[in-house]
């Protein structure tokens, strides 16, 4: 049995545990394992360049977190020009009343919504339909969690953690009643059945949300990646259009924008380019046959303009890929909702801190062995194993971390500094160990080491340390 | 035998050729003086693996020197988020290395964060940012320093058995520690190298990892185990003993065969004996 989505309220020990025996989550995530980071790899390496256009990418963004007021100020007048109107969300909640403002004054009922990790940050859909609307979610992915009442677990592929079984099931659940009264089990007849249910919605819907991969300042456009073309019938087809994104999103120019998508498919999906690529600037022109009637845009700071200035600015570079996760051996094991928040994988361990609270995401940062595959595959650079070990120092420096662990590390370090104490003070329990172990080699259980020796057995170590072996050898000598 | 100021063992310490730094020939009127960090798991554990280091670094021509002054790298501390504590244990091993031409670790775990997260730590301190920088350019692990310093190329050794080999994290991506073992095990005589899949893998060790987290950690060294068997091999081999502690510990648990050995026991030609997490022989 799934949980219903990310929850805060269970520890991550308990989320994570429950996902580990989750058989059916771990069947849909051992295959969804290896395709991503195949395709991937098989995209590099038709792009022998590939190395250099991350540089070059990750100079864009650093470039526009440098000039951040001065790119979004005139992203926001070429909006304006466009016919368009900007909006400037401090917090989620801002967010949320700006965008339920515009749907009340549009006297609107039903809502489509395109994929966007930062309409989920905003709780955007909950906050709609306490309003009154309804609101649908046309990514197949999003489709599909919302059917099942939860939260995407991937930032790109929303339902990876769902069985086909699981889809079959839940589309009868729902779609018995619209008429559909076969179970589709094979992927074309789900997508089609999907199709039909969906085209539905964008014919009706008063207005439509999308998200935006990137904002480009120079001509006021918003550009959207998909492979299913539901964010353009999200964003063309209804009366009212709403792109929603984080200010990071801005970018200078249409070059530059050429350039980060070199790198974004790829990296996402091993695509050279997605299916559809679409930059929306403003509303339905007077000669225009058709288009959206408005135009809006709602910029969502939410703890984004508190990074810029510090240690984590590396982080807003993120163009939210989904390589880091993918290629997370955590992730891998535990699946998106585990990590408890909107943002899963090593990217949200950075980022759920930050946007949340330190207080609020203690394990995210802990919970990784920092090998640093996420780093090794980011294509803006970002160092996020780095920005994990930071966070690290941050809880030390709050006192987040527990008290008894803090206090034991530090008399382990008071004693690595003594090395003629610390290599008097090893020797008993060396050579203890090493009696009761050397007969089986290992040893089954350790004091204060259970973490360890529950489902793995501690080689024995040798009954002397190599500097006592070493100095009775040079003495020899 | 003299000790050095440092508490060094050995008779040859010898500090007054600076210029050797870059001299990468072992051709060298002046034996290489390469100070041997011995890796807390090594010295407490493994100590084989150490002496096997030495072996190699001596076979190549360098003068090895243990300093006593030495511990552990402070990684404990430094993934547990104490930089105070990491950065006087950093000192230290700054202080006791700082006369040798290569400081050489049988680590790619340890040498990394010699390498790269001491230089981190005193970016912003005048006095010691200089001296870590100097350490960090000196440092390698074990089968690079091997490979690419002293340019071995042959190693006088032979193992019979299958052997795939485990790349550590640290190792891999911090230390660029991926081709240099798997050339010097192809010289190895009787040696058969076979790859498993996902080699690049985490184990699921992650230091305090392991303990803090053991759902996920014994679930990622399962899925490396299961990795492992299905590679048809009968030893793994590493370059770092957490990883292999944390490997062998499982299939230990497990039941599994397969023999686990440091990479340097088996290049040094001293593979013979138990392997890690093996019981000693009766006789």
């Amino acid at each position: 049995m799934s949980a219903a989505g990310a929850n805060p309220t269970i520890p991550f020990q308990d989320r994570a545990r429950r996902a580990l025996q989750d058989q059916t989550l771990q069947q849909a995530m051992n295959k969804a394992q290896g395709g991503f980071v195949d395709k991937r790899r098989e995209a590099m390496a038709q792009l022998p360049e590939f190395d250099d256009i991350r540089d070059a990418a990750r100079d864009i963004k650093d470039h526009v977190l440098s000039n951040l007021d001065s790119y979004l100020e005139l992203y926001e007048q070429k909006v304006q020009e466009n016919g368009g109107q900007v909006h400037w969300a401090r917090t989620t909640e801002e967010a949320c009343q700006i965008i339920t403002a515009i749907c009340r004054e549009a006297g609107a009922e039903l809502v489509a919504k395109g994929k966007s990790m930062v309409s989920e940050e905003m709780g955007l859909t909950g906050a709609l339909e306490t309003a009154g609307l309804k609101v649908v979610e046309t990514d197949l992915g999003e489709y599909i969690v919302q059917l099942a009442g939860e939260t995407p677990s991937h930032i790109i592929a929303p339902a990876v953690h769902k069985t086909r079984e699981q889809i079959t099931e839940l589309f009868h659940k729902h779609h018995a009643k619209l008429g559909y009264s076969e179970r589709v089990t094979q992927r074309e007849a789900i997508v089609n059945e999907a199709r039909n249910v969906l085209r539905e919605v964008f014919i009706t819907a008063d207005v439509g949300i999308t998200g935006a991969n990137f904002l480009v300042a120079e001509t006021g456009a918003n550009v959207i990646v998909t492979n299913e073309g539901n964010g353009d019938l999200t964003s063309c087809l209804p009366r009212v259009q709403i792109a929603v994104a984080g200010i990071e999103r801005v970018i200078p120019s249409l070059d530059d924008l050429s350039t980060l998508l070199r790198v974004l498919a790829r990296s996402a999906t091993g695509q050279e380019i997605t299916a559809y690529t679409t930059m929306y600037a403003g509303p339905r022109h007077k000669d225009d046959g058709e288009g959206p009637a408005e135009y809006h845009v709602v910029l969502l700071d939410n703890g984004r303009s508190a990074m810029l200035g510090g240690a984590y600015r590396p982080m807003l570079r993120c163009i939210r890929c989904g390589a880091c996760m993918n290629h997370c051996p955590v992730y891998l094991a535990i699946g998106g909702h585990a990590y408890g928040w909107v943002y899963p994988g090593p990217m949200g361990s950075v980022l759920t801190p930050l946007l949340t609270s330190f207080e609020q995401a203690v394990d995210l940062p802990n919970a990784c062995t920092l090998n640093g595959r996420c780093k090794a595959v980011c294509p803006v650079r970002i160092p996020l194993s780095d920005l994990l070990l930071e966070h690290r120092f941050e809880q030390h420096r709050r006192g987040l971390t527990s008290a008894v662990g803090r206090l034991l590390i530090r008399a382990w370090a008071w004693l690595a500094r003594r090395p003629r104490l610390y290599h008097s003070v090893m020797v008993i329990p060396l050579w203890l160990m090493h009696r009761l172990g050397r007969k089986a080699g290992a040893l089954r259980w350790l004091p204060l080491a259970g973490g360890w020796t529950g489902s793995r057995d501690f080689p024995v170590p040798a009954g002397q340390s190599f500097h006592a072996q070493w100095r009775a050898t040079q003495k020899r000598r | 035998m003299g000790k050095s100021r440092t508490g060094c063992y050995s008779l040859r310490h010898n500090n007054q050729n600076v210029s050797r730094m870059t001299d990468t020939k072992k051709t060298s009127e002046v034996p290489i003086q390469v100070g041997l960090f011995v890796t807390c798991l090594a010295d407490l554990v493994r100590p084989k693996v150490a002496f096997a280091a030495v072996r190699l670094l001596e076979q190549a021509g360098c003068t090895v020197t243990v300093p006593r002054a030495q511990t552990c790298c402070g990684q404990p501390a430094l993934n547990s988020g104490d930089q105070a504590s990491t950065e006087r244990i950093a000192q230290g091993v700054i202080r006791a290395f700082a006369d040798f031409d290569y400081v050489v670790a049988p680590s790619g775990s340890c040498t990394g964060t010699l390498r790269h997260k001491y230089p981190e730590l005193f970016r912003q301190d005048l006095k010691w940012a200089t001296q870590a920088r100097a350490l960090a350019d000196k440092t390698f692990e074990l089968t690079r320093f091997l490979v690419e310093v002293m340019k071995i190329e042959q190693v006088k050794a032979s193992y019979a058995g299958t052997c795939t080999y485990h790349d550590s994290c640290a190792g891999l991506r911090e230390m660029n520690v991926h081709e240099q073992p798997r050339r010097l095990l192809q010289g190895v005589t009787g040696l058969t190298l076979t790859e498993m899949v996902d080699a690049n893998v985490c184990c699921g060790f992650g230091g305090l990892f392991s303990v803090k987290y053991p759902d996920i950690s014994v679930r990622m060294v399962s899925d490396k185990c299961a990795n492992v068997a299905s590679s048809g091999a009968d030893t793994l081999l590493g370059g770092d003993l957490g990883c292999l502690l944390n490997i062998a510990g499982r299939l230990r648990r497990e039941d599994s065969p397969v023999k686990v050995l440091h990479v340097a026991e088996v290049l040094a030609g001293m593979a013979e004996g138990p392997g890690i997490g093996e019981p000693e022989s009766d006789s």
